[in-house]
């Protein structure tokens, strides 16, 4: 492959912090001392953090440096399956920092904070018209506590009938976070098979469900890509028992206009704002997980809610069965700046567009490398795609081995290992923002890598070379932990 | 649309390689009866240039500063972010990348993580921190759940000078487990009231914040003394970490866990969030820590390196028997603290602290002079409580006409508070402001 967008540049080594600086300097404007300086009894005052002293230049290259050694959608193609890793807006970027954004005080009244709450109010409304469901709350700060707040509403639900309830149907399919939430809330995790097709069948679903069981736990479209097919059928079984269906809406970039998830039986769902509405991942966060309710649900919504009145808008702690706060204060609001700016800039039209291309991306990319890498399930897929090293098996190359290779050529790995039904998965999930060469690239890299198996397979066990490190001892980082320096 | 890069020809192309008609035929999996009959009704379009407008007229109808005065703080602190860290923050190779799972091409994310995991640990003078939690409330509530995870006991007492919102996060995780709250009153003075500390039986911790809502600092080592006769925790909570830039900080008291809002160093108010939980704790509980782990470890050349660790912990390899379900966390958040914290240094925190600190005793004993009551009289942080006479809302509304918001109403989270205001100061007030807001107050 001579055209790979991987190649090595000058990578400068650059020290801890405190491997750096001189005591004395400062790299911040401090106001001028314009009051007296007050007493402080001495058994009181402490010795102050030791922190290394670095001037304004000596931080800049610090985090330059460290910057450069970081891979991300802007640098390229970040094909991390389940994540959806689409570009990032640089218009919303800049909305956030707009000043009263940027310096709103969140007890202030709420007539000072009119902008806030109408920007809030109305994207409640939209996430609720993309979903189908018909209430939402923005106060999860992440996909995994608004499946928090999800589990929490379903206890809360079951509490409210009087009953109690022990257990709770997961998939195998299912994202880890999923049985996390489900016990923190008390919930035994059921484990249910996907059938040999990768979706669940109305079967499966009948032989676990009964009336200790809270309800399901369904990622749709799952964590292979498939859609659920059977969801009507399974919801129709849960509701007759007495259960709820919830839905993780990770993977709502593959159906955006395309389903109603308050038509197939969901009765309440998250959302990650960082993933299908383009917020940045940040490296690990921060996210935005808002909840979504079919209106049987919407008494137990975290508080405050926003409700308008002539215009005006207030928040509203009048929710008795409520399941109470989930954030000191309303959620990341920054974050959902981002996702209100992306939702109007792109329209109904482009958002289902979005969807239609993210499926077209990943369907291409199943059909371009099954003849050279393991497809388990060999039909149409949603958003992404999911392989194994099978194949490479007899080469004795591994999963790891080929997507730290991939780093070479220029690419982020896809993810790995999961989802556990497939035996060393490769899920690859392009998103929309991908152009058809890009993609081709993607392509050409797994290929070459595939043929590198066969004719130089210690290259690939080697690789990555043309990163600032190589394969890093992560069992030493385990055994011996050294968190701090 | 300027995000999505397909052609008509790139789409025709790529969906004969794929075997389908056109772009709805590639969802005929999806039932008939699962698919949406109408398109979504949501607001057309907007130009990069009228969603400018549109987001600035939003923005405009905020109260902001220089045209507010804003004497609020109760855990949303405005302090100076230098334009350093700002732009440093918004390199895109920091924002655009995912949760560091693989090291090789996130060594940047990772040692700036790992050096914040540091700069944490030393201000809050705890052995470990982690990667961030999402905001200071969360974090109590983790802390308080981790409690429970070692001493085995399923009893914790919180303080009621615990940020009243905070205390309302932790009833919210607490209540489908049925662990009991106990909650401690509060003295005169301002201060938690530990007597009833030595009759605590059967306690997992208990949870203190210094500096308090009232912006009072706790006799933290008195209560971890207590605590740890009882073999109870002690979790010692904060919205103002600024403070121990000045104050003892809450290991070097005897905190078994510290934990709280790291909004100020460097993050933006934001009308409450993204925020930072910044979490810490000793070494020897760290297994049963929540959160993402960054350690040192070195690479097959024997280069130092650093890679996520201890995940045995993480709800993607425990699952149900994970620490917590945390999984995203606020990364870039606790990358703007790291690169505040690295801006001050030591020497800079210290004297950042001590502006702010005598800025709010120059305001205090302003209020003093012009006969405003201070009712709780010991050592503040940045925030104090003053008594107004009765129908102090008035005076609130007048100066609030005048866009001097004038501190925050207790009476709303103590009901026994009435003509209470929580009043805040830090670096960004100046000495003639405060006069000002003192005149206007007393005319």
């Amino acid at each position: 492959m001579n055209n790979a967008i991987g190649t090595t540049g000058l990578i400068l080594n650059e020290p801890l912090l405190w491997e750096k600086g001189k005591r004395g300097r400062c790299g911040i404007s401090i106001p001028k001392q314009d009051v007296p300086s007050a007493d402080i009894a001495p058994s009181l005052s402490g010795e102050g953090p030791d922190f290394p002293d670095l001037s304004e230049v000596d931080v800049v290259r610090h985090y330059t440096r460290l910057s450069q050694w970081n891979f991300g959608v802007d640098t390229g193609m970040y094909p991390l399956g389940s994540c959806t890793m689409k570009y990032n807006p640089k218009t919303n970027e800049r909305q956030t920092q707009l000043k009263g954004f940027a310096q709103a005080h969140p007890l202030l009244p709420t007539e000072l904070s009119q902008g806030a709450l109408k920007l809030m109010y109305e994207l409640e409304k939209y996430l609720a018209e993309i979903t189908g469901m018909d209430a939402v709350s923005l106060q999860p700060a992440a996909g995994a506590h608004g499946e928090l707040a999800g589990m929490l509403i379903i206890h809360a639900y079951h509490t409210n009938k009087g009953t109690n309830r022990s257990k709770i149907l997961i998939p195998d399919t299912a994202h880890g976070t999923n049985p996390a939430s489900a016990a923190l809330c008390g919930y035994k995790s059921v484990p249910v098979k996907s059938s040999e097709q990768g979706v669940l069948s109305k079967e499966s679903i009948e032989a676990a469900m009964d009336e200790e069981t809270a309800g399901i736990m369904v990622t749709n479209p799952n964590t292979l890509g498939l859609f659920e097919e059977n969801i009507i059928a399974i919801s129709e079984i849960v509701h007759a028992k007495g259960g709820l269906v919830y839905c993780d809406g990770a993977n709502m970039n593959a159906v955006m206009g395309i389903v109603n998830m308050g038509d197939i039986g969901v009765d309440v769902m998250h959302l990650n704002l960082h993933k299908t509405f383009s917020t940045p991942h940040g490296g690990g966060g921060p996210g935005s997980g808002p909840v979504c309710v079919k209106k049987h649900l919407e008494p137990f919504l975290p508080v405050p809610r926003i409700i308008e009145d002539n215009g005006q808008y207030v928040f509203s702690e009048d929710f008795p069965e409520s399941i109470g706060k989930l954030h000191a204060f309303y959620g990341n609001f920054g974050v959902m700046i981002k996702c209100y700016s992306y939702i109007r800039s792109m329209g109904a039209a482009n958002l289902k567009r979005a969807s239609q291309l993210a499926v077209l991306n990943a369907n291409y990319i199943k059909e371009k490398l099954k003849d050279v890498l393991h497809l388990p399930y060999d039909r149409p897929c949603m958003h992404e795609c999911v392989f194994s090293d099978k194949h490479q098996k007899s080469d004795k190359i591994t999963t790891l081995d080929m997507v730290k290779r991939l780093m070479d050529y220029g690419f982020h790995p896809p993810t790995i290992y999961f989802p556990l039904v497939v035996n060393g998965a490769i899920m690859i999930e392009p998103t929309e923002t991908e152009s058809r060469e890009d993609i081709d690239l993607l392509i050409d890299a797994f290929k070459a890598i595939v043929e590198e198996a066969k004719t130089d397979p210690d290259k690939v066990r080697n690789a990555p070379t043309n990163c600032k490190v190589q394969r890093l001892d992560e069992t030493a980082a385990a055994r011996n932990p050294c968190l701090t320096g | 649309m300027r995000y999505l890069p397909h052609t008509e020809e790139d789409i025709k192309e790529m969906l004969q390689t794929v075997g389908s008609e056109s772009l709805d035929a590639l969802f005929s999996m999806i039932p008939e009866n699962c698919r949406r009959s109408e398109d979504m009704n949501l607001p057309e379009s907007l130009t990069e240039w009228e969603l400018d407008k549109l987001m600035e007229n939003l923005s405009n109808d905020i109260a902001a500063s220089p045209e507010y005065k804003s004497f609020v703080g109760a855990g949303s602190y405005e302090h100076y972010i230098p334009a350093s860290a700002q732009y440093l923050l918004s390199r895109s190779e920091f924002v655009t990348s995912y949760t560091p799972y693989q090291p090789e091409m996130t060594q940047g994310t990772l040692q700036a993580i790992y050096e914040y995991q540091t700069l944490v640990s030393r201000l809050l003078g705890m052995e470990v921190a982690n990667a961030s939690i999402y905001d200071g409330a969360s974090a109590l509530a983790e802390a308080l759940l981790m409690s429970i995870r070692i001493t085995r006991k399923n009893k914790v007492a919180v303080s009621q000078l615990v940020h009243p919102l905070y205390r309302q996060v932790i009833k919210t995780y607490f209540k489908p487990s049925g662990y009991e709250i106990v909650e401690l009153p509060y003295l005169e003075s301002g201060l938690t009231d530990i007597s009833g500390l030595k009759d605590l039986e059967d306690f997992a911790a208990v949870a203190v914040q210094s500096p308090n809502f009232f912006g009072c600092i706790e006799d933290l080592h008195t209560v971890g003394e207590m605590a740890h006769e009882k073999k109870t925790l002690l979790v010692a909570a904060f919205t103002e970490p600024l403070a121990f830039g000045l104050f003892k900080s809450p290991g070097s008291l005897g905190a078994d866990i510290a934990c709280g809002e790291g909004q100020s160093l460097g993050i933006p108010q934001a009308f409450g969030g993204p925020a930072l939980g910044l979490f810490a704790g000793k070494l020897k509980y760290v297994r049963h820590m929540p959160g993402r782990l960054v350690g040192e470890t070195v690479d097959r050349g024997g280069k130092r390196g650093y890679v996520l660790t201890l995940a045995t912990r993480e709800q993607h390899i425990r699952r149900e028997k994970a620490t917590s379900n945390i999984c995203t966390n606020n990364s870039l958040c606790a990358l703007a603290s790291a690169m505040y914290m690295a801006s001050t240094g030591g020497t800079g925190i210290r004297s950042l602290a001590r502006l702010n600190y005598d800025k709010s005793e120059y305001l205090k004993s302003a209020f003093r002079n012009a006969g405003i009551g201070i009712p709780f009289e010991g050592a503040t942080f940045n925030e104090f409580v003053v008594k107004l006479s009765g129908g102090s809302r008035k005076a609130y509304d007048r100066l609030l006409k005048k866009k001097i918001i004038a501190g925050l109403d207790l009476a709303p989270y103590y009901s026994e508070l009435e003509n209470h205001y929580l009043f805040c100061v830090t670096e960004t007030k100046s000495r003639a402001e405060m006069d000002r807001l003192v005149q206007e107050m007393t005319s």
